[in-house]
């Protein structure tokens, strides 16, 4: 057991080369936090049902319990570590930081993932364009509902308009 | 020194969280996240059976296989615990008998977790089955075989019996007398985050563990107990909880059983829960089966209530003796209940082991007691809101069982939302299958009593001032994403008028903070924080005489904000913080102080009063609206209005947040999440995976509009109340009575499906009642009543002697 010959891959993590090597059943989440340390990555089920390990392959929300790692060889990985830069948080992280959106943080790094790709391609999401694309993930604690602002306020200040929080959602009605 | 309400900085802002930025960046280190050089993977063997005797083990092959470090039985750790002194009926691995599937039975330390579970392949366990319960009916019905030798008849755990007052006659005052029964089905809290373990035994006879609990003292205590290890040389570290809401409350058994493994090995052991085993842990809501007759006035006075309540409690005790007086302790802190008879009954069965979940033991009798008193107001033809208003506990009272209120905002509460929903508007005037639905409840702030017995504080707090300006508090509490970090941080900053951001906090390390019992019973941020809140008081006290001295200023004139220490008639003459801490420092020596809290002594003496009584008691008004499809029997609710009584908010958006995040979960409950069970031959789960386990995901989930609604309690730390359980309990009762109010049919049951509104509606359809819930309540061996005279009756909380036969 576990003796069998580990598999090699060079591929991107985080705009950076990595090579790493690994028993070739492994798949991406375990990859990601066990043979390059980055725990950032959660899981809740391991069986592509909670949405918690959600990483960004070339750019698209996958859940990495579900990626055979071998099969990541020459792409492209993100995960929530990259994601700040230059010691400078991303929008996203601002804004779920400031509304409380993450609560244990535990589904904290999918959702921010989830909902980068999701700007990417729509800088003016709707609320429900924002509800379509989250809808593959779990939080238990928020209902949600800081987290579709904070994705609003992100996009808003991603466009370039100086956008705040406003008092209702932060003091109620 | 004392400044006005209207100079605090901190208290009632809504700031980020001190850990927010790890949470948004990943760094923040989970159980599962640690690893050790060398370290091994432990795995559970589970049983098979749901009651079965366990002739043998044989583990031999298991030992054999190339990685396997050690393996364990139950033989290795005969020693039992539990979280109460009187269910002390667990063992980390199960001795000579299995009470449910999944119970664990061996354990082993391998290599690498795919050689562990291998090595579970390789353990032979021979079972002699027995006959299973799956019901606490079934339960009561068949006092043999018993689950376990004890309790206080045949299956039947546990048996109360409380009468304040003659509730019959009571009962037989009123112009109006109602029974109801009611069924509440039994749910998981599903944390996203699965249990993990890491123990680390050290040749110097220490013993280390990190866990996701929520209870480190506790568990603290069981590690040292079943170890037979000196408790001084077991350090308990609580990693932050990626979600708890009760159900990493009770110490575990996979938490000993790495314990133990690394005591053997030498080497650090891990265990993380597959989703599939946190099913197994559950200590989820208990499936509740509930009847209530009350009388009531034409006037809507309610002159008598009679509860009781029947619990399937699982395979174990856990918290339940506490969940059943739970079921019949909070029901008369919201409406006014002169006389209350309340009957509760546990019962064992060889299902997963219920426990606490948000809200413990509670929001079962408030979905009964909710849509009980929206049946009575429409019996008596009030509007159910002005039906509540009449009838309110009022502030500063004294129960009939003996639970002192302090505030009391319910009143504010239904306003608000009766206001923001436009009710008056809607209540029975929508249109056919859309609807409207009031109700209320009351959660605690804390438990009044430890759960084992002893007169020590119940939340410490350590605090060192640094000669940089720094802050350092220690406390024993555990933040499970409800924030009880930032709330020590913000209280110490709000009273030295220092940034939050400036204070580091340690927590729920068993060798370096005080003891906090934990977070459960919504009971940190009065408890830890009335602690800091001293903690801090003291600090100040310090460091003021002797800036004081150096500024030549009156100590009673001194003010301590944004990082400075000054006079408050001169606001120029004065010095950072940094300063006065050095000012102190040179003088006094290193300056750190202590802080503790302990709940007031509650007014009941009588058997049983130790569960009810709280510091102060949160309330909740909710209106929910919802859309029933005739067709499909499935119910939407697109808003939700919710005003809570949360004292005073500590930070405003982290409140929003527990509301928000209760309301969520209670949709979960009331429309979808259920516990369910293949009972016709194995008690087996049926459903443990995320998949199948239904809660709401974005596509579900409703808009909140949430009402703060400030009434201080003196008790609390700047009157702040509890918020993160209180606000789930309305939600499936509003939702029960909205569906009335949309399509005629009374849903006695959660969760409220398509199938039961379905069935409701074609009953009504043929002219049969359209209900759909129980139809009787078993007989129950009861013992003799405790009666306790009520307060008004002359009472002095004490039962009436009883002459025993
Ligand atoms: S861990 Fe749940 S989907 Fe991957
Ligand atoms: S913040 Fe806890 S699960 Fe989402």
């Amino acid at each position: 057991m576990g003796n069998e010959s580990k598999a090699m891959i060079a591929f991107t993590v985080n705009g950076e080369s990595a090579e790493v090597a690994f028993a070739p059943h492994k798949m991406l989440l375990e990859v990601l936090r066990e043979d390059l340390g980055l725990t950032g990555t959660k899981h809740g089920c391991e069986l592509g049902e909670c949405g918690t390990c959600t990483v960004l392959l070339d750019g698209t929300p996958v859940l990495s319990c579900l990626v055979l790692g071998l099969a990541c060889a020459g792409h492209d990985v993100g995960t929530v570590e990259g994601m700040a830069s230059a010691g400078k948080l991303h929008p996203l992280q601002e804004t779920f930081a400031d509304l409380g959106a993450a609560q244990c943080g535990y589904c904290t790094p999918a959702f921010l993932l989830t909902a980068q790709a999701l700007l990417a391609g729509n800088p003016q999401p709707t609320r429900d364009e924002i509800k379509d694309a989250l809808a593959g993930n779990l939080c238990r604690c928020t209902g949600y509902i800081k987290i579709y602002e904070a994705v609003e306020l992100a996009a808003a200040r991603m466009r370039g308009e100086s956008a705040e929080p406003t008092r209702e959602s932060l003091y109620g009605a | 020194m004392a400044r006005k309400p209207s100079d605090r900085r901190i208290i009632g802002t809504a700031l980020r969280k001190i850990d927010a930025v790890a949470k948004v960046t990943g760094t923040t280190r989970f159980a599962d996240d640690l690893a050790f050089p060398r370290m091994l993977y432990c795995k559970l063997l589970r049983a098979t059976h749901p009651h079965a005797r366990v002739v043998s083990i044989d583990a031999s092959a298991a030992r054999a296989l190339d990685g396997v470090q050690a393996v364990l039985t139950g033989k290795d750790l005969p020693i039992p615990f539990g979280i109460l002194p009187v269910s002390q009926d667990e063992h980390a691995l199960c001795v000579d008998k299995v009470r449910f599937i999944g119970d664990p039975v061996a354990a082993v330390a391998a290599t690498s977790e795919e050689t562990a579970t291998a090595a579970l392949d390789r353990i032979t366990v021979a079972y002699e089955p027995l006959r299973s319960f799956d019901s606490a009916e079934a339960a009561v019905a068949n006092p043999e075989p018993r689950i376990h030798d004890y309790g206080d008849s045949g299956n039947l755990h546990k048996l109360i019996d409380l009468e304040f007052g003659d509730a019959a006659a009571g009962i037989a005052e009123g112009d109006v007398v109602r029974e109801d029964l009611f069924f509440f089905e039994g749910n998981t809290h599903l944390p996203m985050e699965q249990h993990a373990a890491v123990a680390v035994w050290s040749p110097d006879g220490k013993l280390t563990l990190w866990s996701s609990t929520q209870t480190p003292h506790y568990v603290h205590r069981a590690l040292a107990k079943v170890l037979e290890l000196p408790p001084a040389r077991v350090r308990v570290i609580a990693t932050p909880n990626g979600g708890g809401f009760g159900g990493k409350s009770d110490p575990f058994n996979h938490e000993i059983a790495v314990a133990k493994l690394a005591m053997l090995t030498g080497r650090p052991v891990k265990i993380t829960l597959t989703r599939e085993e946190v099913f197994y842990c559950h200590r989820g809501r208990h499936p509740t089966l509930m009847w209530v007759r009350t009388g009531v006035k034409k006037s809507g006075a309610i002159t008598g209530m009679h509860f009781r309540s029947l619990l399937d409690g699982g395979a174990y005790g856990s918290y339940g003796v506490a969940s059943t007086y739970y079921t019949g302790a909070l029901q008369t802190v919201t409406y006014n209940i002169p006389r209350y008879h309340f009957q509760g009954a546990r019962a064992f069965t060889n299902k997963a082991p219920c426990g606490p979940k948000r809200g413990h033991g509670t929001p079962q009798p408030r979905f009964a007691l909710e849509v009980h008193v929206d049946k009575i107001a429409e019996q008596l033809g009030l509007d159910p809101a002005e039906l509540r208003l009449r009838t309110l506990v009022p502030p500063n009272s004294l129960t009939a069982n003996y639970l002192r209120v302090g505030s009391m905002g319910l009143g504010r509460c239904i306003e608000k939302v009766i206001a923001g929903s436009e009710w008056k508007k809607r209540f029975r005037q929508l249109p056919e299958g859309r609807g409207v639905g009031l109700a209320c409840s009351s959660y605690i702030s804390g438990a009044g009593l430890p759960i084992y017995w002893n007169n020590m504080p119940h939340s410490g707090v350590q605090l060192k001032c640094d000669r940089s300006g720094g802050v350092t508090v220690f406390c024993g509490s555990t933040d499970i994403g409800q924030g009880s970090d930032s709330i020590l941080a913000y209280i110490v900053a709000e009273i030295l008028g220092i940034d939050p951001f400036d204070i580091a906090v340690v927590t729920a390390d068993t060798d370096l903070t005080p003891v906090d019992l934990g977070s459960y019973s919504s009971r940190v941020t009065l408890m830890s924080g009335n602690a800091a809140l001293q903690a801090a008081e003291r600090a100040r006290q310090i460091l003021a005489v002797h800036a004081a001295k150096q500024l030549e200023v009156p100590v009673d004139r001194l003010q301590f904000a944004d990082g400075r220490v000054f006079d408050g008639n001169d606001s120029k003459r004065g010095m950072s913080f940094a300063d006065a801490v050095q000012a102190a420092e040179a003088a006094a020596g290193t300056v750190g102080t202590v802080g503790s809290y302990t709940p007031p002594r509650s007014a009941g003496r009588y058997r049983g009063a130790g569960v009810g009584p709280s510091p102060a008691y949160s309330y909740s008004a909710c209106v929910a609206e919802v859309d029933v499809d005739p067709e499909t029997g499935i119910v939407r609710v697109p808003t939700i209005w919710i005003a809570h009584d949360v004292g005073r908010s500590i930070n405003a958006a982290t409140v929003i947040g527990q509301v928000e995040g209760s309301i969520y979960m209670g949709l979960g409950e009331a429309l979808m999440e259920e516990m369910a069970y293949r009972g016709n031959r194995n008690v087996v789960h049926k459903i443990p995976s995320l998949l199948e386990y239904k809660s709401p995901t974005t596509l579900e989930m409703c808009d909140v509009i949430t009402y703060l609604v400030e009434d201080p309690d003196p008790n609390g730390p700047f009157g702040a109340k509890e918020v993160g359980q209180g606000p789930l309990l309305p939600v499936m009762p509003a939702v029960a009575n909205a569906v009335y109010d949309a399509v005629g049919v009374r849903i006695d049951e959660v969760p409220i499906t398509p199938e039961k509104v379905l069935k409701a509606l074609r009953r009504k359809a043929k002219g049969e009642a359209g209900r759909v819930g129980p139809e009787s309540f078993p007989d129950i061996p009861w013992p003799e009543p405790t009666r306790v005279p009520t307060p008004w009756e002359g009472g002095d909380g004490k039962a009436v002697e009883q002459v025993r036969a």
